[in-house]
């Protein structure tokens, strides 16, 4: 456990050496800036504006930086071959993965609920504390999804990108599968059967990363502890999914 | 740790001159374009429902706000402001309907609508935007009803059409809900006696003091009163 807790403390302390709460800070300031030029321009539901564009601002600004984070990070790790040292200590790989990762989701939460108090200004503390649960819960899997990514492929480029993507396809599937149903499920062309069925595998496999985190919540006071139980469980398996595959990668590399 | 730059004089005169010689030739580079015309833009169909749902990922509710602060803006462009008669009022019926499909519970698209939209000197484009509404309010009569409400005002005051404020008017008693005011479902009684319907107004009065509805002794003076005046204004007649 001892190895863990230090790895995770090591992760902080980058995230200040790095001044990541500097780019938090410079974040919130923006989005507020943002909020404010939103409620100057809006004749009626001025706090729903504010509290939606806010929100979809900081989210994909929380995506960002953390996923940006947890790439540099390892690349860095790769690169002045730190991650060497590490592995010739006498601890599992697994001990390793684990201590990086306590500490990525440590700086995941603290971005979470940095965010999530930014819209307290705006919509009621219910909502606000379940967007922001719902935030780490979508943070978590993006941390765990980088770690896979730098693993796999271990430039700062082509991880982030194939990060990206995955979240594009995450919150978009449902709306893809719903455009497909119609005119391909009926279609007898074997293209557009091939289309269907991929769609369907991917809608099979990808988190559904559009039900999490929803403006809805704030704007018309929506959410309910049946959609946390729901973004829980969903989380739960997702990076379960991603940590056995990072560790699968992980044990197989040759380091 | 920070480490104190070198002097100016470490950086070689060659890498000066390039840096002070592609500043000006930006700067020239600049003078010699042509000024930015203004080009007004037209505004065109909205994308298809299934299309803006994908590119929302996920969170409709945030692309419905933005699309409508677009739409606002539309009429000013590149520091240039459009009048409402410049745009087309068919598409941007269009416009608003896609928002109000992405994010129904909006009620921003009706206030547009029916406040903004609706003030171009250009009946037929009035029309349109109050139809807008018309078609609109049975979707969700008990948060909508305001716009109609405002709607019905608009006919009757500014566009002198007492048949089309009688209509919304109609509508308005027919999907009354709890939410909704009784002045407003009492509108189309003004209006009937406005036309010089006065029995069709006592008839309308009379069926809402019959249904048993109306609990409120004020409400129920102030429309007995109403229908007393009514008889004693048909009798005079």
């Amino acid at each position: 456990m001892k190895p863990i807790l230090t790895l995770a403390a090591l992760v902080a302390l980058e995230a200040l050496r790095t001044r990541f709460f500097a780019v938090i800070i410079i974040l919130l300031s923006i989005g507020f800036g943002l909020a404010i030029f939103v409620g100057q321009v809006t004749v009626i539901e001025t706090l729903a504006y504010q509290s939606s564009l806010l929100a979809a601002f900081l989210r994909l600004s929380a995506l960002y930086v953390v996923s940006l984070f947890v790439i540099t990070s390892m690349v860095h790790e790769f690169n002045n071959h730190a991650i060497y040292l590490w592995l010739s200590l006498p601890m599992r790989r697994s001990t390793y993965f684990f201590g990086k990762f306590s500490g990525f989701a440590l700086i995941a939460t603290l971005t979470a609920i940095l965010f999530g108090a930014a819209l307290l200004s705006y919509v009621p503390y219910q909502q606000a504390g379940l967007w922001t649960l719902s935030l780490f819960c979508e943070l978590l899997i993006i941390t765990a999804l980088s770690l896979l990514c730098v693993f796999t492929f271990p430039q700062t480029v082509q991880a982030f990108s194939v990060v990206l993507g995955f979240y594009i396809l995450a919150r978009s599937i449902t709306a893809i599968q719903l455009m497909v149903q119609g005119p391909l499920s009926h279609s007898p062309s074997s293209a557009d059967q091939l289309i269907n069925g991929l769609v369907q595998l991917l809608a099979m496999l990808l988190p559904h990363l559009d039900r999490f985190t929803q403006s809805e919540w704030l704007v018309y006071h929506t959410g309910g502890v049946e959609h946390l139980l729901e973004i829980v469980i969903q989380t739960m398996i997702y990076i379960i999914l991603l940590m056995s595959m990072s560790l699968f990668d992980l044990y197989r590399k040759n380091l | 740790m920070t480490k104190q730059p070198r002097s100016i004089r470490a950086v070689p005169k060659i890498v000066i001159t390039l840096l002070v010689l592609s500043l000006f030739l930006q700067i020239a580079w600049h003078v010699h374009l042509p000024p930015p015309r203004v080009q007004i833009e037209k505004l065109t169909e909205p994308p298809q429902l299934e299309l803006l749902r994908v590119f929302s990922f996920g969170d409709s509710v945030v692309s419905a706000k933005l699309l409508m602060l677009w739409l606002q803006a539309f009429e000013s462009q590149q520091g240039q402001f459009l009048s409402y008669k410049q745009l087309n009022y068919s598409l941007l019926q269009h416009w608003l309907e896609r928002i109000l499909q992405i994010d129904p519970h909006s009620q921003y698209p009706l206030l547009a609508a029916s406040h903004l939209y609706s003030m171009v000197p250009d009946t037929g484009k009035q029309r349109l935007m109050l139809d807008f509404v018309y078609q609109q309010f049975f979707i969700d009569p008990a948060k909508r009803w305001r716009w109609l409400a405002h709607a019905a005002v608009l006919a009757k005051h500014r566009l002198d059409d007492l048949p089309l404020a009688l209509k919304y008017a109609k509508a308005l008693t027919a999907h009354a809900t709890p939410e909704m005011p009784r002045w407003a479902q009492e509108m189309q009684i003004f209006i009937l006696e406005d036309m010089g319907e006065l029995e069709r107004a006592r008839l309308v009065i009379g069926g809402m003091l019959a249904s048993g509805e109306l609990t409120d002794p004020n409400e129920i003076k102030f429309l007995n009163d109403k229908l007393l005046a009514l008889e004693k204004h048909s009798k005079q007649k």
